[in-house]
């Protein structure tokens, strides 16, 4: 496939697709600042960016943990930037840094629980005064662009663990399809609906961040019913805002649970780099190298090989490409 | 000073919303002009109304909100160059709003549709509806005299099949005569319903081209906005050619038209988003406490003494009160417009208005004083940047724009090095 074939040369150039992702953000972010309206002032950028980077090198410390994850803490931070919105100066930083350290906090199973711009996007909305997500804020052409940059992105990057950005929009999509059929609406509602960069952001973006989402293929897939769930009925049932990013706070704590049920090995950043969710133990072992068999696994094919890997103090040979956290 | 109210557009309805938490008011202003025994109203709300939750209201209020929120053109005269002390007088305009349309009544069950509620309030007949089918409901209506434009039974359906009621509306005629005005006063409804969003589909049916709608959103903590589709501030601020005070009204109409085009017509407008306290510069005077509650603010607490006594307008009194008004103003067609409208109210406070500005010059000589030639050069380039102003907010001819302006439009500029060893 052509998109494929870019994909791994890609890949030989830059095997972190996080670079691929800082790229598409930074294209929507300047998209948005420009051609658009976004009520974004720089100042809030910038302070989104060194109070984010900042907490991530603290929670390094304080944790003890190799520094790696500045890209992922950047991504976070294009994330909030793009869709939280206040009329002061302290919300974006207190969002971001909001954000990194859920990464640190809320962990089970040596994953982080939430997606960290999600948790901080709505940790600003619920709990701080004067923020706000303007979903309406892209427009239709924007949107449209958008979803083909994110588009772009995701084959070229050959989707590692993309299934949960199909499978989502499959579900969601279907659910609004069967909506417009069932009212008996007209086919642009349909649409209209799509064109929502919230909506891209979160499918591409958000409920795509391989270190939340389950590690088996079947697990990711029952995440994204569950999150489509939760957002159509939050939007069309209850009436209320924001349900995309609603919807994947509420599923989130299901992952561990399907985890459980469906288990497979963890996701790395880098082919052949270990993070903190590799196996510690001969039993975690057992694990993976039952997943690694028994799984998808598009991703991970020689994923035994590579727990075998891990298994040789990956960890102290290679310190710097250590990955503790995840993305977005 | 000059305004650009709602009156300029043609079918144009005007809306108040008033919102706090999932408790909605709304205001429907129609400016029907025909014979009072065609018009018919029909709204879908998500409830049985009761007698209590209806109420005809004053269509002054409306006058008022208008004037109060209009866009406006602010005007000052160039203090003189060879005195220091600066000397300012403010103007301001304002700018206008939009109608409602629709249908008609009687019963039939084996049309699947239910009377729900009759009531007679002011000029108006309501039945409150229920429908199994939207065909059926379509057929009620034309039997019971209500005009429906063809096509009505697919715009009603969505409403029905998400278990919406409609409220249907239509004059009087005895009590109208009785009321002895000549025109309909505005209908207002309270209700309870976690939707906050305004149903502008119906609207399209009978609409011939582009429709306009001005909403003036009452909230509690911040700006409103629409949440499915784009809304964007207007341009405002800029410095305009003087002329434009004789004809703010056309100016405004061929900006708005000029930006609903740049936006590819799928937009929401900002006009202004203001606390209601106050206003610099004030258009009029803010809508007191009564008549905040008249629109159906219900949140304000009565006993709070009203700042209600009026206001000079060049020193307008600068307190805060728990209301925000939002004036939004779309124009709308069925193509581009797809979905009825859904907002939210944002947690943003910033004041916000579209407001452009006259400079009036001095009228002195420039022989008076050497900073009187310097200021003469200046507002020379000043015009023609003010005419460039003018044509790019409006898309007007440049050419046209400097001639209004009473500039020569093929006259070089100045170059910049021009007097610079003189």
């Amino acid at each position: 496939m052509y998109g494929g074939e870019i994909g791994s040369r890609l890949r030989g150039i830059c095997p972190d697709p996080r670079m691929a992702q800082i790229l598409s953000l930074g294209i929507l972010l300047s998209a948005g600042a420009w051609l658009r309206d976004f009520s974004l002032r720089p100042g809030q950028i910038a302070l989104t960016f060194a109070c984010g980077l900042l907490c991530q090198k603290l929670c390094e410390r304080f944790a003890r943990r190799p520094s790696s994850s500045i890209r992922s803490a950047v991504i976070t931070c294009f994330s909030v930037t793009l869709l939280l919105r206040a009329n002061n100066w302290w919300i974006h930083p207190a969002a971001a840094g909001a954000a990194i350290g859920s990464k640190f906090v809320l962990r089970i199973r040596r994953k982080h629980l939430f997606n960290p711009a999600n948790f901080g996007v709505l940790f600003a909305l619920a709990t701080l005064p004067g923020a706000w997500v303007s979903a309406g804020q892209w427009g239709q052409d924007v949107a449209l662009a958008g979803w083909m940059v994110s588009m772009g992105g995701v084959v070229t990057r050959q989707a590692r663990r993309a299934d949960i950005s199909w499978s989502f929009l499959a579900f969601y999509v279907g659910a609004l399809a069967l909506r417009v059929m069932w009212l008996g609406q007209r086919w642009p509602v349909l649409t209209h609906q799509l064109s929502s960069g919230a909506l891209l952001l979160f499918a591409f973006f958000m409920i795509s961040d391989p270190m939340t989402t389950p590690n088996h293929r079947r697990g990711r897939i029952a995440h994204a019913a569950a999150a489509a769930a939760i957002a159509y009925l939050w939007q069309f049932h209850f009436y209320r805002t924001n349900g995309l990013l609603w919807a994947l706070l509420i599923a989130a704590p299901a992952v561990p649970l399907w985890d459980l049920i469906w288990p497979a090995p963890s996701f790395r950043w880098i082919e052949g780099e270990t993070n903190e969710a590799e196996p510690q133990s001969t039993a975690d072992v057992r694990l993976r190298d039952r997943a690694g068999g028994a799984v998808d696994n598009a991703v991970d094919g020689d994923g035994f090989l590579r727990v075998l890997r891990g298994q040789k103090r990956c960890v102290a040979l290679q310190p710097r490409l250590t990955s503790r956290d995840g993305a977005a | 000073m000059g305004k650009s109210d709602a009156s300029l557009y043609n079918h144009a309805s005007q809306v108040v919303m008033v919102r706090h938490d999932d408790k909605t008011v709304l205001s429907l202003m129609n400016d029907y002009q025909g014979e009072p025994s065609q018009f018919a109203l029909v709204v879908p709300v998500p409830e049985v109304l009761r007698r209590d939750q209806i109420h005809v209201g004053n269509r002054a209020l409306f006058q008022r909100i208008d004037a109060y929120s209009a866009p406006r053109l602010v005007e000052y005269y160039d203090p003189d160059p060879c005195q220091r002390p600066m000397m300012m007088r403010g103007l301001e305009m304002s700018a206008p709003a939009a109608p409602m349309n629709q249908a008609a009544v009687m019963k039939d069950k084996s049309l699947g549709v239910t009377v729900e509620a009759r009531y007679t309030v002011g000029e108006y007949d309501i039945v409150i509806l229920s429908a199994r089918q939207s065909d059926g409901l379509e057929q009620w209506l034309r039997q019971n005299g209500y005009h429906i434009p063809a096509g009505a039974s697919r715009a009603l359906k969505p409403y029905l099949r998400q278990n919406m009621k409609f409220f249907v509306a239509r004059v009087n005629l005895k009590e109208h005569a009785a009321i002895g005005l000549s025109y309909l006063r505005p209908l207002q409804f309270a209700f309870t319903s976690p939707r906050f969003m305004l149903p502008i589909r119906l609207g399209m049916l009978n609409a011939q081209g582009p429709q306009d709608l001005v909403i003036y959103a009452l909230t509690e903590n911040g700006r409103v906005e629409t949440t499915n589709y784009r809304t964007q501030k207007l341009p405002t601020g800029s410095d305009l050619p003087g002329f434009v005070r004789g004809e703010f009204g056309s100016f405004y109409k061929d900006m708005f038209d000029h930006q609903v085009e740049l936006s590819g017509k799928t937009t929401v407008f900002t006009e202004y988003a203001w606390n209601m306290g106050w206003c610099d510069p004030c258009a009029a005077d803010p809508l007191t406490r009564e008549e905040l509650r008249q629109l159906g603010v219900f949140w304000m607490d009565r006993d709070i003494e009203p700042p209600d006594a009026p206001r000079p307008l060049l020193f307008p009194i600068q307190a805060a009160v728990p209301v925000m008004i939002t004036r939004l103003h779309v124009r709308y067609s069925a193509d581009s417009f797809p979905e009825d409208l859904v907002f939210q109210e944002t947690q943003d406070t910033d004041n916000y208005q579209v407001r452009f500005v006259l400079h009036r010059p001095w009228q002195g000589s420039a022989n008076e004083c050497p900073s009187a030639k310097s200021y003469f050069e200046e507002l020379e380039q000043r015009r023609r940047n003010e005419a460039r102003n003018l044509a790019d907010l409006t898309g007007w001819d440049l050419g046209e724009a400097l001639r209004k302006a009473g500039l020569n439009p093929s006259a070089k500029p100045t170059p910049w090095w021009h007097g610079l060893w003189d």
